[in-house]
């Protein structure tokens, strides 16, 4: 490990020795830090794997009877009847804090006005009606799966920046210091046994001389 | 940030009907530069874009941008055609960019 450029003084000494423990103090809790939120993605990844399998499969029974759906009526009658939804989704957004990250939270708000089926029954076949009652079931599932997945994004994130960090503390950072520090306390040693001996030397010619 | 609260449904014909059918925001796009297009425009005025998975595959590079900021969630879906598995390896990556490894391998294999 490469000293850094300083001068052996007790001053440098002294400051050095802080920065190393406040490194070591930063270490320490990052690192705690890393182990919460970890615990967190956990518990979320395992909760977004769920959510994104039964959303997957509903979706896709839903997606399929939608089809069968458009094949009963004619594409002009159906494109009529979803024209205009009767029900509006809103949702509700506002931010969480998950380990100091910011996550977007949603909440769905009960749809006010409207009805589920906003066209005759006469033109429509059944069909349809049960695709979008199944459809609107999991319209909130779907926005939970939103929330979820966004928030494991996030923290996966976070958490990868998070590492970096201690790693620089710990594999660069806090041996530099230890380093330095040892580089400095062994200069300052040697001049005073440079000093010494030269006192020494200094009285013996003294002596000699009288 | 709340005021723009609403959601956005993004991809082919089939699949955004069935979303457009519920009230969602249902935009139907035919090619993936049409798609870009859309979805940059969509990004500033949603929260919460359901995209197919095709189309999702198709704009990695879009996505990435989005998914470290906290608006818009950009979730791919399955389509109509049925699923790519693109949303379970993006949990996946999830996992391994957090833990270093893929430690849920064996509900993801249970799964597909």
């Amino acid at each position: 490990m490469a000293v850094a450029r300083v001068n052996p003084t007790r001053m440098e000494l002294t400051r050095l020795k802080g920065r190393l423990k406040t490194a070591t103090r930063g270490h320490k809790l990052l690192k705690d830090k890393s182990d919460e939120m970890i615990r967190q993605f956990m518990l979320l990844i395992k909760r977004n794997v769920a959510l994104r399998t039964e959303a997957e499969q509903a979706l896709k029974s839903v997606l399929s009877d939608f089809m069968l759906a458009r094949a009963v009526s004619t594409d002009a009658e159906i494109e009529e009847a979803v024209a205009v939804p009767g029900k509006s989704v809103k949702v509700t957004s506002g931010s969480k804090n998950v380990m100091s990250v910011e996550v977007p939270s949603f909440m769905v708000e009960a749809t006010e006005k409207g009805e589920t089926y906003p066209y005759s029954f006469a033109t429509v076949t059944g069909e349809l009606d049960n695709c979008i009652g199944v459809m609107g079931e999991l319209l909130p599932l779907l926005i939970e799966l939103a929330e979820v997945e966004k928030t494991c994004n996030m923290l996966a994130d976070e958490i990868e920046k998070n590492r970096r960090r201690v790693n620089a503390l710990e594999y660069v950072m806090i041996p530099e210091f230890k380093e330095t520090i040892k580089y400095i306390t062994m200069k300052l040693d040697e001049a005073e046994r440079a000093n010494t001996i030269r006192l020494m030397k200094v009285k013996s010619m003294i002596a000699g001389r009288n | 940030m709340s005021e723009r609260s609403s959601i956005a449904a993004l991809g082919d014909q089939d699949t955004v009907f069935a979303f457009k059918a519920v009230g969602v925001d249902a935009y139907a796009v035919a090619n993936e530069a049409e798609g870009r297009e859309k979805l940059r425009l969509l990004a500033r005025n949603y929260d919460i874009i359901f995209i197919t998975e095709q189309l999702a595959e198709a704009l990695p590079d879009l996505l990435a941008r989005y998914k470290t900021r906290a608006f818009p969630a950009v979730i791919p879906v399955p389509s109509s055609k049925g699923s790519t598995g693109y949303g379970k390896r993006s949990i996946k990556a999830d996992v391994e960019k957090a833990i270093g490894t893929d430690i849920l391998q064996i509900e993801e294999n249970g799964n597909d």
